[in-house]
């Protein structure tokens, strides 16, 4: 095991004791249900760092899978009655060969053609949702709610039993994806990023590279999904239109993308300010709208990047001067 | 899905009349936004997603310029205008900060400034759908064509959009402004150092195509009713219109947009619900087949 891997499970393990010992000191209600719509943000929109940050790959349509994954889990809960495990991977296996297929038609294209036809690809999906009444439920969404039998022990029925659920899943899937991006798959995705060109001439098949980010972005994209259908119990066609994919983008930014835990800490500032300010005003949207700007024209690498940037530059202050001491004693 | 209405409307003139010209006015007003879309693209390099906000501001100064002086000419010059006006000033303070910025950050302010626009029309309209009704030129007895009804307006909107789209084409291709837009979008660079001032150019594109928009908003006002967030859709659609037609080229912008307004039109009939469907669609597969549109040229 490596350094880098050990100490993020050190990581890992500590945020999740965190996370089960947080109803203990909040036991509202409002607390543990902030977390569960969290982990589903969190999971998504690191999904879409994957794309976005490490890949260079600006998905407009990353939502699909977000939408996917809700409906697929929830149909195959409802209709056809299966297990939580089952219908959990049943929905990973349909998520990676959706994402495979398109994936495949649209790393061909460059920039904003690629932003604009995974756009058109999610809005074909919502489009089918909303025409496919006897199936999707319409513009309704899935009535009736989803069936949440036991097992291996795990009530997914019990408030407490979900959160748990949730955290462990959001804590698991974020570990995953770091992994991930730390291994040599993730090195070579950087450098596709900053050089396609020149990866292609070591010796690099760079589709099948993008072809592999969009794939497990898909596939914990819909994670994500999975999570907020098993939350609200149903599945609604929000959760495939563009503003979900718009929402995400607005994380990653919003925490900054060029650090891991930023589209997560974007996750849960975004979802604090959607809960706050529609408390204190109706004007949502003027409120936000002025944030956003903020954000776009003076804290362009996002809160975590900004900060990251910040300590590095006061920790290469104290190590010139440190430098300075030095050759000061050695001269003096 | 209901193909036999479709089938038994495709086969009265009548309703093929008032369908096809249903489907010209949409595709009319959705080529002035996306052909504005277009320009900006084309020259700039630059996406404006709150072109659909551009739209919807004209409709609401239209409205408002219409109820204080009771002219409807007033009201379109007004709109088209302010519009151009509100671009050009939101291109220098805002846009022309993040050009060199990732499309993302661009996306970002205009994501910012569609919010922001939509509450403040909220705030200043109300919330509430507001409808103008025709104004009293065009309250005349519709012309009746092969059993179709062709109220007066819609021929009036058809004709100016028609106007409108020879004459950009002509001060695109024929005149010398036209030849410095189309130099500065091959290459600013050069462009500037010849002594030309490509902000100004930029900036000049910027409020083309808000005036393109606000026209669409004025000539939407008497057929249309007004509500903050209208302009999301009509962006969508032409998005689809840009990508199809091909991104920066004007003929293009306006085979698909009528093409799309028909296509909603007969939609509405056979496939009310898949409608929206049929257009991604139809742009997904020209994004596979020739990702620079139909009209576009490869790059």
């Amino acid at each position: 095991m490596t350094k880098t891997l050990s100490r993020d499970l050190i990581v890992a393990a500590m945020a999740l004791a965190a996370l089960a010992m947080l109803p203990l000191v909040f036991p509202g209600k409002h607390v543990s249900d902030f977390v569960i719509r969290l982990s589903a943000f969190a999971v998504f929109a690191t999904s879409l760092n994957l794309l976005v940050g490490y890949g260079g790959m600006v998905s407009f349509g990353h939502g699909l899978f977000y939408g996917l994954g809700a409906y697929s889990f929830a149909l195959l809960m409802q209709k056809a009655g299966v297990s939580i495990p089952v219908a959990w991977i049943a929905t990973l296996v349909l998520s990676a060969v959706v994402a495979t297929v398109i994936g495949a038609i649209c790393i061909r294209l460059r920039e904003i053609y690629f932003s604009f036809l995974t756009l058109a690809f999610q809005m074909l999906l919502y489009s089918l949702i909303i025409a496919w009444t006897s199936f999707t439920g319409g513009d309704q969404g899935l009535t009736g709610g989803i069936p949440r039998p036991s097992f291996l022990g795990i009530r997914l029925d019990d408030p407490q039993h979900l959160y748990l659920f949730c955290c462990v899943v959001m804590v698991g899937s974020l570990l995953l994806m770091r992994h991930l991006v730390q291994s040599p798959f993730g090195y070579t995705l950087r450098m596709i990023r900053d050089n396609p060109r020149r990866t292609e001439f070591l010796g690099i098949q760079v589709w099948r590279i993008r072809l592999l980010a969009f794939v497990v972005a898909g596939v914990f994209g819909s994670v994500g999904g999975m999570l907020i259908s098993l939350f609200v119990s149903s599945a609604y066609p929000d959760f495939a239109y563009w503003t979900i994919s718009g929402e995400a983008i607005f994380m990653i930014l919003l925490g900054g993308m060029g650090v891991f835990l930023g589209p997560i800490l974007g996750a849960a500032i975004l979802l604090l300010l959607n809960d706050v300010v529609t408390r204190y005003t109706e004007h949502t949207a003027l409120v936000l709208g002025i944030v956003i700007l903020v954000f776009a024209l003076g804290l362009r690498k996002g809160v975590l990047g900004t900060l990251n940037d910040w300590l590095r530059r006061r920790g290469m202050a104290n190590v010139a001067k440190s430098g300075q001491a030095k050759a000061v004693a050695r001269t003096g | 899905m209901d193909f036999e209405a479709l089938l038994s409307c495709v086969s009265t003139a009548s309703c093929v009349v008032t369908q096809a010209t249903g489907g010209l006015i949409s595709g009319m007003l959705l080529f002035l936004v996306a052909a504005g879309l277009s320009l900006i693209f084309g020259t700039l390099k630059v996406t404006n997603f709150m072109h659909g906000s551009l739209y919807m501001l004209g409709a609401y100064f239209a409205y408002t310029v219409y109820n204080w002086t009771g002219s409807y000419a007033f009201a379109v010059i007004g709109a088209a205008l302010g519009v151009a006006v509100f671009a050009l000033i939101f291109e220098r303070l805002f846009m022309s900060r993040v050009y060199c910025a990732d499309v993302l950050m661009q996306l970002l302010v205009c994501y910012g400034f569609i919010l922001i626009l939509d509450d403040a029309v909220k705030i200043i309209w109300g919330a509430e759908f507001l409808s103008m009704g025709m104004p009293a030129t065009f309250q005349r007895p519709p012309v009746v064509f092969a059993g179709g009804v062709l109220p007066v307006f819609y021929l009036f909107l058809i004709g100016i959009t028609l106007l409108v789209a020879l004459l950009l084409g002509l001060l695109i291709t024929k005149t010398r402004m036209g030849k410095i837009v189309r130099a500065a979008a091959i290459n600013p660079t050069m462009t500037s150092a010849l002594g030309i001032n490509t902000s100004l150019v930029f900036g000049g594109v910027f409020a083309l195509g808000g005036l393109l928009a606000g026209l669409a908003g004025a000539l939407a006002v008497p057929v249309r009713s007004l509500v903050s967030g209208m302009g999301f859709s009509i962006l969508i659609e032409s998005f689809i219109v840009t990508v199809i037609g091909g991104m920066g080229s004007v003929a293009g912008a306006l085979v698909a947009a009528l093409l799309i307004g028909l296509v909603r039109s007969f939609g509405t009939i056979g496939f009310p619900l898949f409608t929206e469907g049929i257009m991604f669609l139809f742009m997904t597969l020209v994004l596979i087949v020739k990702p620079s549109g139909l009209f576009g040229k490869e790059r």
